[in-house]
């Protein structure tokens, strides 16, 4: 088990002619995802060829998804006509979009969440590294890996991974395998203010699968979903929970790379919702380093088996 | 993106939005020109820099106050000369202050009644939310600490737009009737239709007033835009004062590199905003101090580690150097000999110490120990952060 997307899961990538887009396209046929058609208007009827594999290209999204099967959508097409391309999969009845291009204009995300409610597509991202569900295979192999996110460092296990940042969420996945703790599924919901999935849907998806026995969650400054996701921990998560917010050190009112990383007020800085963490029985990671021990620790006192 | 308060008045007369009169002036020759476009009488003088709390800073002179009330044009010209290229140190600025390079000229207001009006995105409802409050002139911060029950919020839904009635909600909120609450509804549509046209971040109009004469005005204008729409706004770009921006933050942005000057001594360079801004953090938590945020990005070239390495290097405060990268996909050994690079094209003195972590490892840290430069490796994040604390003393 596993949430979101499992090692059979179809997916359709929009924007699998362009550089980004194509490469890491190529990175998820190698770690054995089922990238089954790519999607470029005016590109429909080619191919995008890797090695042994050939991805048929459509026009638009919901011929890709009639003719493959396809459920899942990832998108990398550039942030000026990524909203429409979310849409698209909307549109098409897709389960899961999942956005990775950085830069959408906020204007443009509050429209297209106003215009998904009621409507059965997930969207995790944008500004996100994507989200992996590991294989048994060596190097994590044979898993669905969608997005960016480095295949080889996951390891099949029982470890949920929520995170708004990349590189900390491999930081997290590395030192979790390092320690020989697989994760069920990581997923980045993306650094952006207006995002489709936050911490809190994700946390409930990790604590009714089974399969998931501990949570790692990440956060970092700005906005309150950290908060809303420890609270709601505290009523209804038995499962052991560890926690990090970065930006401890960030000044007020500085954007810090991502567009959602910026306190505005007492209540979105890292002091503020450490506080929040500690008060909802989750074990906070006092450094980055200390992510995965921080799980440990939380397992060791709920008499939890990680591994 | 942030603009200078005579931009963004600039652009609310656009849209409708009523201000004082003003003119903005660059060189003491301008003051006449600028004045000669206001009233007789009292007139304000407006220190133009990106930073709030003008009224209560000090220049490093001693002069006393960014924003002046003048009884007359002839006093306002005389303030003007005091302000004009002196540095206004504000709670905001830091302890350097910021150099004045334009003053604003305003007719002085007769303010019957102060209110606070802004426009921002709520992250929750990820919608647009206006926000009104009766107790204008203050820090808003502080009266939604004490007064909560002062605030009142109302949410747009982007399908929609601003509906009337929500507007009439405002108002009687305001406690606004008659003329004032005619022309304040006026308004109200005017700021959120600039908001949403601009690709506005933040729109903040504090004091937002009345006069005896029926009249509300926008006293005070903070404006700021998403960076990420400027794309389709020429126009508001062109309104980038790059003055008020860091040096090296401009440097940065034009390698695509996200680099943000801090007053510690300890510089980082590092792949990814969470990771980046961590590593800060985990300095902090070893005792030492951060003197930047740096994200090189996620498929940085050798081209870019050189320049990062020079921006770093630009801060005369930065006493050593942390390079943090998780290689996901990037291969660590080309940023391995991107570092080598870097560190014998500036002839880099101080220590540097390198967590190298993820893609190619092995060969990345060959590659710098091969190098015969004095390049101290870390194992873990913690360790790295705790020997370049060392180091740095």
């Amino acid at each position: 088990m596993s949430i979101l997307v499992n090692a059979e899961t179809k997916i359709l990538v929009q924007g699998i002619t362009g550089d980004f887009g194509g490469r890491h396209a190529k990175l998820s046929l190698d770690y054995g995802t089922h990238v089954v058609a790519g999607v470029t208007p005016g590109k429909g009827g080619q191919f995008f060829e890797h090695g042994s594999h050939k991805v048929p290209i459509f026009n638009s999204v919901a011929d890709a998804a009639t003719a493959t099967g396809a459920t899942v959508s990832v998108i990398f097409v550039p942030p000026p006509f990524a909203g429409d391309a979310i849409l698209e999969g909307v549109d098409a009845a897709l389960e899961l979009v999942v956005a990775i291009t950085e830069g959408i204009p906020v204007r443009d995300m509050v429209r297209v969440k106003r215009t998904m409610a009621g409507r059965k597509t997930r969207l995790i991202g944008p500004n996100c590294p994507g989200v992996v569900t590991p294989g048994t295979g060596e190097g994590s192999q044979g898993g669905c890996r969608i997005g960016i996110a480095p295949g080889y460092i996951h390891r099949r296990g029982h470890v949920g991974v929520v995170s708004r940042s990349g590189t900390l969420t491999y930081e997290a996945v590395y030192q979790l395998t390092s320690r020989s703790i697989g994760q069920s599924t990581c997923v980045g919901i993306g650094g952006d203010p207006v995002n489709g999935t936050s911490h809190l849907d994700v946390v409930r998806m990790f604590n009714d699968d089974p399969d998931t026995h501990g949570i790692v969650m990440i956060g970092e400054i700005g906005g309150n979903a950290e908060v809303e996701a420890a609270r709601w921990i505290k009523a209804h998560c038995k499962k052991p929970v560890a926690g990090f917010i970065a930006g401890s050190t960030a000044p007020a009112g500085r954007r810090m790379g991502h567009a959602g990383a910026i306190v505005g007020g007492a209540e979105d800085t890292a002091a503020a919702k450490i506080a929040v963490f500690k008060e909802c029985g989750i074990e906070v990671a006092v450094t980055p380093s200390d992510m995965a021990d921080a799980l440990i620790r939380a397992a060791k006192a709920k008499g939890v088996m990680l591994s | 993106m942030n603009i200078h308060e005579y931009q963004a008045k600039a652009l609310l007369e656009k849209f409708g939005v009523p201000v004082p009169k003003g003119a903005p002036a660059k060189t003491p020759e301008d003051f006449v020109i600028a004045l000669t476009e206001l009233p007789e009488g009292p007139t304000m003088v407006k220190s133009q820099i990106h930073a709030g709390g003008r009224g209560k800073g000090t220049f490093t002179d001693g002069f006393k106050g960014g924003v002046k009330f003048c009884k007359t044009k002839g006093d306002a010209r005389e303030i003007a000369g005091r302000m004009l290229g002196n540095t206004l140190i504000t709670a905001q600025t830091g302890p350097a202050g910021r150099k004045v390079q334009t003053v604003y000229f305003t007719a002085a207001s007769d303010i019957k009644k102060e209110y606070y009006l802004a426009i921002l995105l709520d992250r929750a409802a990820s919608r647009p939310v206006i926000v009104a409050s009766t107790e204008g002139g203050v820090e808003i911060e502080e009266v939604a600490h004490k007064t909560p029950e002062k605030i009142h919020k109302i949410l747009v839904d982007p399908a929609y737009g601003l509906a009337d009635y929500q507007i009439r909600q405002l108002i009687t909120a305001l406690g606004l009737s008659g003329a004032e609450a005619k022309n304040a509804g006026k308004l109200i549509r005017g700021l959120f239709t600039m908001y949403w046209e601009t690709d506005a971040a933040m729109v903040e109009i504090n004091p937002l007033i009345t006069t005896p004469t029926g009249e509300v005005l926008a006293l005070d204008a903070k404006v700021s835009f998403d960076d990420n729409a400027l794309f389709r706004h020429p126009e508001i770009l062109a309104l980038r004062d790059l003055n008020e921006e860091d040096p090296k933050e401009i440097e940065a942005s034009k390698h695509a590199l996200s680099y943000i000057a801090l007053d510690g001594n300890i510089a980082c360079l590092v792949n990814g905003a969470g990771l980046a801004m961590s590593t800060m953090d985990i300095i902090k938590h070893f005792g030492g101090n951060p003197a930047n945020f740096l994200d090189v990005g996620g498929g940085a070239s050798k081209a870019q580690v050189v320049a990062a390495f020079k921006i770093i290097l630009g801060d005369p405060n930065v006493k050593g150097i942390f390079v943090n990268i998780f290689g996901g996909i990037m291969d660590c050994n080309v940023i391995a000999s991107g570092i080598v690079e870097a560190v014998r094209e500036v002839g880099l003195k101080l220590p540097l110490v390198v967590r190298l972590e993820g893609n190619n490892v092995a060969a990345g840290k060959a590659t710098l120990a091969s190098s015969g430069l004095t390049i101290v490796s870390g194992d873990t994040m913690a360790d790295a952060a705790q020997k370049i604390v060392q180091l740095v003393g």
